[in-house]
């Protein structure tokens, strides 16, 4: 416990020497948060900085193992620095899916030369990851994908196409599903294959969405050379990474606020400010009680998160919980946002004007209707809880 | 304090599941409707209770009891759930026991050992309207002799019928709904002017409408200070609210296993009937709504034992939740059951019954997110 207080104090001046001031503001625009990348556009020198010097501390990954450029921390050494961070609402030095995806899975598939070539690279934010999973006809349906990866000897031969991938067209590299085997039955012909998106053949294409915004692409292979060493874990065996990897995602997507950035405000204290009290009580009560609804099931998921970390750390841990915590969290997150489209009413509708952030919330309104579709819709979470949790029949 | 149970909780635990399966299980609880047992429990479970350290759960050990915590009486309470199990817990060892412990050290004396012994039952004469609204108090307390008299009708006591004492709230000043100006008194039901009506209630346990006229009550009898009752009402209440939540996380717990075991059972179309993913995402959702009153109910247990500031705030949320799911659990257990459902053979139905008499007890899922929002300043 001493040696914690003594890193604490550590950490705590680390921080308050190294972390710029601007990097202590709270994130208002998508340029604020840093992806990283060889093509990299740093908004300032600050992000920058603060980048680099996280990025040689390895606390980017504060608990990856520091020979693969991760800060080797224990995971309450991680606990005191996310803690220390927050005190001084320092940013996120770097966001990226080579951190929340891809990472977990090279430490526990890929062989050493892989991790030693990549995982240092993604911890200082070098190569910017992207993820080539969905396909047009394999959606819910991920394993029917059909991308194929044919044997030719000293490389593999990469064919077809890849859609919903985040920042395609921004990547440096891909993590992508492919077929290997044709023959062998849906689950057990693919394979998990790293490459760089310069390679020949690879063309992105981006998508526009409902929100307004192109985060997705469509994502082409034609004829693109794959040397052999690039194929993680064992061919035929990447169902079971990507399987890993989708509950990583769904812990993020269901678990972290998918607005990016610091603590988000309640939607109570967002009603009482632009609506306004009337004798201590929310001046539209109609609202009120639906806000009082959700904020119940927002508490209460809450300390739903909050028991299953504990028991995972005890080992009482009931298992297969991910699935719960992403439907319920996504779906919660959905009803937030609806619920700030009632308060704001008519000005929320406004999709651009005059002042700058309007349009803002009408647009996240609409990227949340995703959270319940992307890693896994809330119908497939559900599939799954009724599967392994409840051991109900097979359809 | 990490959100799980201690070793010592998982052995309370293991043991209540296993008295109240073995000793009160939902058998007993057909039994007692069905011979309509004038008490409406086991006297002879009770006493076994007390002598498992149950009653005396909220004694102190210094009062002969075993001073668990209200972790520990929830843990009891979700396991009488599950089992329908029908004892006089709430009233008395949760209800009872904490108000005593508010009380002079004479009162304590007399009152806590025989609640830990299972000798003496109390009961809470606190509503007065249909809906529950504690600081609406119309009964008067006006002075008399070196004591007052008591008059009025207090519409839903729960076991007030069987209780040795009553728990009186009346008003000693103030308006109606004033917070202040409220005072306990401590009330034998046997003297003159106190008029007991018992009423069966839809989930078969007893409660009473108990009638004051001129009833006198001297100093003594008075539990806590003369208007400062309230305080000692909300302590009341928020511990018999999370050991209700956690009683219908029992019964949430109990429908829910049920139905899921009928749909791996019940074969249609040639299919059972929990192939149907009609069915099975409705169950799922079921597991993620049971999971979130299980948090929401075991921190609100965990406040009142550290004795949180935001202890109330959660109490609240508990009983909204745990309430909500318990209805759905059991209205969602009776639909997909079918027909059945509906027999009076069939157990889900009692489930159902008892989810509903818990949610109106002590302020249902509105009335507590009236009160979080409160909390919150909204």
């Amino acid at each position: 416990m001493a040696d914690l207080e003594t890193f604490r104090a550590e950490t705590r001046a680390w921080l308050e020497a190294n972390c710029p001031p601007e990097m202590r503001e709270p994130i208002r625009d998508d340029d604020d948060v840093c992806w990283g990348g060889r093509g990299v556009k740093f908004k300032n020198e600050a992000q920058k900085l603060w980048l680099e010097r996280m990025g040689a501390k390895g606390w980017t990954v504060p608990e990856w193992p520091s020979a693969y450029g991760g800060g080797g921390l224990s995971r309450e050494e991680a606990k005191v620095l996310s803690e220390e961070m927050r005190r001084i609402k320092a940013r996120s030095a770097l966001s990226s899916f080579g951190i929340w995806m891809l990472g977990p899975a090279l430490l526990k598939y890929g062989n050493e030369a892989q991790k030693l070539e990549h995982l240092p690279k993604i911890a200082r934010g070098e190569i910017r990851w992207c993820q080539g999973y969905s396909e047009p006809g394999a959606g819910s349906d991920l394993a029917s994908l059909r991308t194929s990866a044919e044997d030719k000897g000293d490389h593999y031969l990469v064919n077809g196409s890849k859609v919903w991938t985040s920042y395609a067209d921004k990547a440096d590299w891909i993590f992508c599903l492919v077929r290997t085997d044709p023959a062998a039955p849906k689950h057990l012909g693919i394979s998990f294959l790293l490459f760089d998106m310069a390679s020949e053949g690879v063309s992105t294409s981006p998508i526009k969405l409902i929100s307004g915004s192109s985060p997705f692409c469509q994502t082409f292979f034609d004829n693109v050379k794959v040397p052999k060493d690039n194929l993680m874990g064992v061919p035929g065996k990447g169902w079971d990474i990507a399987k890993y990897l989708l509950t990583h995602e769904r812990d993020m997507i269901g678990g972290s606020d998918s607005t990016g950035g610091g603590q988000r405000d309640s939607v109570s204290n967002i009603a009482k400010r632009l609506i306004g009290l009337d004798a201590a009580i929310l001046a539209d009560t109609a609202l009120r009680t639906d806000i009082a609804r959700h904020e119940i099931n927002a508490l209460a998921f809450g300390l739903t998160m909050e028991r299953v970390l504990a028991e995972t750390k005890s080992g009482q841990g009931t298992g297969a919980l991910s699935s719960m915590l992403k439907y319920y969290g996504t779906e919660l997150n959905k009803e937030r946002m609806e619920l700030l489209m009632s308060i704001r009413g008519s000005d929320g509708l406004v999709w651009e004007g005059e002042e700058k952030g309007e349009g803002d919330l009408a647009r996240s309104w609409l990227r949340s209707r995703a959270n319940s579709i992307e890693g896994g819709t809330s119908e497939v979470q559900l599939n799954i809880i009724a599967k392994r949790v409840l051991d109900l029949p097979g359809a | 304090m990490p959100l799980i149970l201690t070793g010592d909780q998982q052995m309370i635990r293991d043991s209540a599941e296993g008295f109240f399966k073995d000793e009160a299980p939902v058998s007993q609880h057909r039994s007692l409707r069905d011979s309509k047992n004038p008490e409406g429990f086991s006297r002879n479970v009770w006493t076994k209770m007390a002598e498992m350290g149950f009653a005396g759960v909220l004694v102190p050990e210094s009062h002969g009891g075993a001073d668990m915590g209200h972790v520990a009486a929830g843990i009891i309470l979700e396991a009488m759930g599950k089992n329908l199990s029908a004892a006089p817990m709430l009233s008395t060892a949760v209800l009872g026991a904490t108000a005593l412990k508010q009380g002079t050290a004479e009162q304590q004396a007399k009152y806590l050992p025989l609640i830990a012994q299972g000798a003496h039952l109390l009961a809470l004469a606190a509503d007065e309207a249909a809906r529950h609204k504690p600081n609406h108090v119309a009964t008067t307390a006006t002075p008399s002799g070196n004591g007052f008299k008591l008059n009025g009708v207090k519409g839903f006591v729960l076991d007030g019928a069987t209780a040795d004492t009553l728990i009186v709230a009346a008003r000693t000043g103030g308006e109606t709904d004033d917070k202040a100006g409220i005072t306990l008194f401590l009330v034998n039901p046997k003297a003159d002017g106190v008029k007991i009506d018992k009423r069966s209630m839809v989930d078969s346990r007893g409660a009473a409408r108990v009638t004051l006229a001129d009833v006198q009550v001297d100093g003594a009898d008075v539990l806590g200070g003369v208007g400062e009752g309230y305080a000692i009402l909300e302590k009341m209440l928020d511990a018999g609210r999370a050991c209700l939540a956690a009683e219908m996380l029992g019964v949430s717990g109990t429908s829910f296993t049920m139905t899921v075991d009928y749909l791996k059972q019940r074969e249609q179309f040639g299919q059972k009937i929990g192939s149907f993913q009609a069915l099975q995402h409705r169950a799922a959702h079921l597991f993620c709504e049971v999971e979130l009153a299980r948090s929401a109910t075991l921190k609100a247990l965990q406040a009142l034992d550290e004795g949180s500031d935001r202890a109330p705030m959660y109490v609240s949320l508990a009983k909204a939740k745990a309430g909500e799911v318990a209805i759905l659990a059991s209205n969602e257990g009776v639909q997909m059951h079918g027909g059945i459902g509906m027999t009076d053979e069939y157990d889900i139905g009692f489930f159902m019954k008892r989810a509903r008499a818990a949610q109106e007890t002590f302020g249902d899922a509105a009335f507590h997110s009236d009160r979080i929002a409160r909390t919150l300043g909204y």
